[in-house]
């Protein structure tokens, strides 16, 4: 037989109808996320054709984007930034309720960002289809599954038929090799990552990650990884389901239980690529040389380590970049003063990435002039972050501690950078605007994002002061 | 959806590479539950000032943008995220077609699914064209082919090419949804045999 790869075991297991000269493949989807955004117009669809969803099984939805991340107030009322924001949040609702989707809603005491609660849940499982209607989707790549992101015609196809169109992508290996450094991050990883691809790099590509530096992450890691492989401009990317995969599921909510789950387990670890797979294109990068990182421009692949000076444009893109910024080409970052910083998203919302935030604040405070918001990914890990008292270091640190949701980083809830002000935040954007018309956005770890809140200016952990010990 | 055949007009240029869907429209326009009068958001933050009123001078508010039914975005157009409001914004503004040198895998799909044509032509092509701002080019789906009069007055056929199975859609004016529809017995098979 063919030796295959993760992505051509997945595609072919999922295979309903082969793509032929004329007509793209039929793909049978597993899982099918949803949130507030861009499915009201997929439900109106299945209403006009007077059908059901085919698998509400197979459907989960949960509110993220338009949900506002302070509390209710004394009269009941969420602060949504807009009527129409709660209406759309008040569509999902119906929409859930009319074709009997499990809905996490205000009450479910796991509700989150769609791409930190579908793992935590164990939704997310190895060899799975998983599509959602938000580019993130590529996020549950980490567990061996082939996910990525939708436009809402294609979320209108999945409610109505559980399948999707698609040409067969091409294959990208990218392999790291080498251990990286103890201060880098798989945000950093990212980072370098799509420095190297570009932001287009792996347009038309699912990526596989592999190589000694993959193998070391852990699960949290390897979702902030395979996250930011859109970022690069493939829709999805994939690391090999192994005994670190195995772990984080086990006994989680929806995945099998007891024997069934070791069966399962077992099955799950035969994904991985074979040996003499062949991919359409592999590089391979050197994780030792890798520091932490912080994005300078107007797109993630536009980013330098730490303590690196601001590069010079090279060409007209660079040039607007710099402008947008405010950077001059050549420049110290260090002496960028930062405004605000935003700890959370699907990228780096988990708990770990709010332990090292915490661990960082923790005997320090938030400059003066910044503005600091720590937003949990779910409500699983707010209370969790509560039971370490993570939320104590944070507010008296200075920062703000919200309930869980996108936040800042597509900014549509409320939540936003002030024009013209320069943020450093963990999320996956930094294009102009993405965190508020004006907004200039630098990406990092929430390690840096912290140094930087505390500094009040771009900084490394590298640059902090060590704390006083109280006696 | 509305078919494309063939259709002229002069062409709207906007050069900057990497033009995302954030740009096209911004995310606070994606509260709404439906994409009527989304084309008035089109590139919001680049063509209204802070009071949200247009911006004499930019490009896209020029009387003759409205009349420009080809939009010629600089190398990967689209990139970002996955909102299907951003092509729907292109077609609410009078786009009918975008042309690149790279566009976005999740745009470029949903363009399709939505009845915007996605060309993508050669980088020398494309670097042509993004001298050509406001001249009038033919784009023909059913031939697949560019039509373009360069400055000494002869004309150019540039063939393009597309997914065979987006263009026979967009030509008709099918929702691909039909395709599936078409497949009842084969997803029932996949669903009974695991």
């Amino acid at each position: 037989m063919q030796p295959e790869t993760l992505f051509d075991k997945l595609w072919n297991s999922h295979l309903v109808q082969a793509q032929t000269d004329a007509t793209p493949a039929i793909i049978y989807i597993d899982l099918h996320l949803v949130h507030e955004v861009t499915s009201p117009q997929g439900f109106d669809m299945l209403r006009e054709k007077g059908i059901a969803v085919r698998s509400p099984g197979r459907t989960l939805a949960t509110l993220d984007h338009s949900t506002p991340t302070l509390p209710a107030g004394d009269d009941g009322q969420r602060p949504y930034i807009t009527a129409q924001a709660q209406r759309q949040v008040q569509t999902l609702r119906d929409n859930c309720h009319e074709f009997g989707i499990e809905l996490h809603d205000w009450d479910s005491p796991s509700r989150g960002i769609v791409h930190v609660m579908g793992p935590e849940l164990g939704a997310t499982q190895p060899g799975m289809t998983i599509v959602c209607g938000d580019s993130h989707t590529s996020t549950h790549g980490a567990f061996g599954a082939l996910a990525f992101g939708i436009g809402t015609t294609e979320v209108g196809h999945v409610l109505a038929k559980q399948c999707l169109l698609q040409n067969k992508p091409k294959s990208m290996r990218v392999n790291v090799e080498g251990k990286l450094a103890k201060d880098v991050t798989a945000k950093d990883l990212a980072l370098n990552i799509i420095n190297y691809l570009g932001m287009n790099g792996g347009t038309g590509f699912v990526i596989e990650y592999a190589g000694e530096a993959i193998r070391d992450l852990d699960m949290e890691s390897r979702m902030t990884l395979c996250n930011l492989t859109i970022e690069a401009g493939a829709r999805a990317g994939m690391i090999a389901p192994d005994a670190t995969t195995i772990e984080y599921l086990r006994g989680r909510a929806k995945v099998p239980q007891g024997d069934a789950f070791d069966q399962a387990a077992e099955k799950w670890l035969q994904l991985a690529s074979d040996p003499d797979a062949v991919f359409d294109s592999e590089i391979t990068l050197d994780g030792t040389s890798m520091r932490p990182t912080i994005t300078y421009g107007t797109d993630p692949g536009m980013s330098v380590a730490i303590g690196e000076p601001v590069p010079l444009a090279t060409n007209a893109t660079q040039e607007k970049a710099l402008q947008y910024m405010g950077f001059e080409g050549g420049q110290s970052m260090s002496e960028r003063q930062v405004d605000v910083v935003f700890v959370g998203s699907c990228t780096n919302g988990r708990i770990s990435d709010l332990r090292a935030a915490a661990n960082v604040l923790r005997g320090r405070r938030v400059a003066d002039h910044v503005r600091m918001l720590v937003v949990p990914g779910s409500e699983n890990i707010r209370k969790q972050a509560e039971r370490e008292g993570l939320h104590e270091t944070i507010l008296a640190a200075g920062a703000e501690w919200r309930l869980p949701g996108c936040s800042m980083c597509i900014a549509m809830n409320g939540d936003l950078v002030p024009p013209g002000k320069t943020a450093v935040s963990t999320s996956n954007r930094n294009f102009e605007g993405r965190q508020g018309k004006g907004s200039r956005t630098l990406l990092a770890s929430p390690e840096t994002a912290a140094a930087s809140a505390v500094m009040g200016r771009v900084a490394g952990i590298a640059d902090l002061e060590p704390v006083q010990e109280v006696t | 959806m509305r078919a494309f055949t063939k259709l002229s007009g002069p062409i709207l240029v906007l050069e900057q590479e990497n033009i995302d869907t954030d740009q096209i429209i911004p995310a606070r326009f994606l509260t709404a539950t439906d994409f009527h009068g989304i084309g008035e958001h089109l590139f919001a933050d680049w063509r209204l000032d802070a009071d949200g009123e247009p911006i004499p001078a930019h490009r896209l508010n020029q009387p003759s943008a409205r009349h420009s039914p080809i939009l010629v975005g600089g190398h990967n157009f689209g990139c970002g995220s996955s909102r299907e409001h951003a092509p729907h914004a292109l077609l609410g503004f009078g786009f009918r077609v975008v042309i690149s040198s790279q566009i976005a895998d999740i745009f470029r799909s949903n363009s399709q699914n939505v009845g915007l044509l996605p060309v993508v032509l050669e980088a020398d092509q494309h670097a042509s064209l993004l001298q050509m701002d406001g001249e009038e080019i033919t784009v023909d789906l059913e031939a697949c082919e560019v039509t373009v009069r360069a400055s000494d007055g002869v004309e150019q056929i540039w063939p393009f090419t597309i997914d065979p199975f987006a263009r026979h859609c967009l030509l008709r004016g099918l929702d691909r949804i039909d395709f599936l529809d078409q497949a009842e017995d084969a997803i029932a098979a996949y669903e009974e045999k695991r």
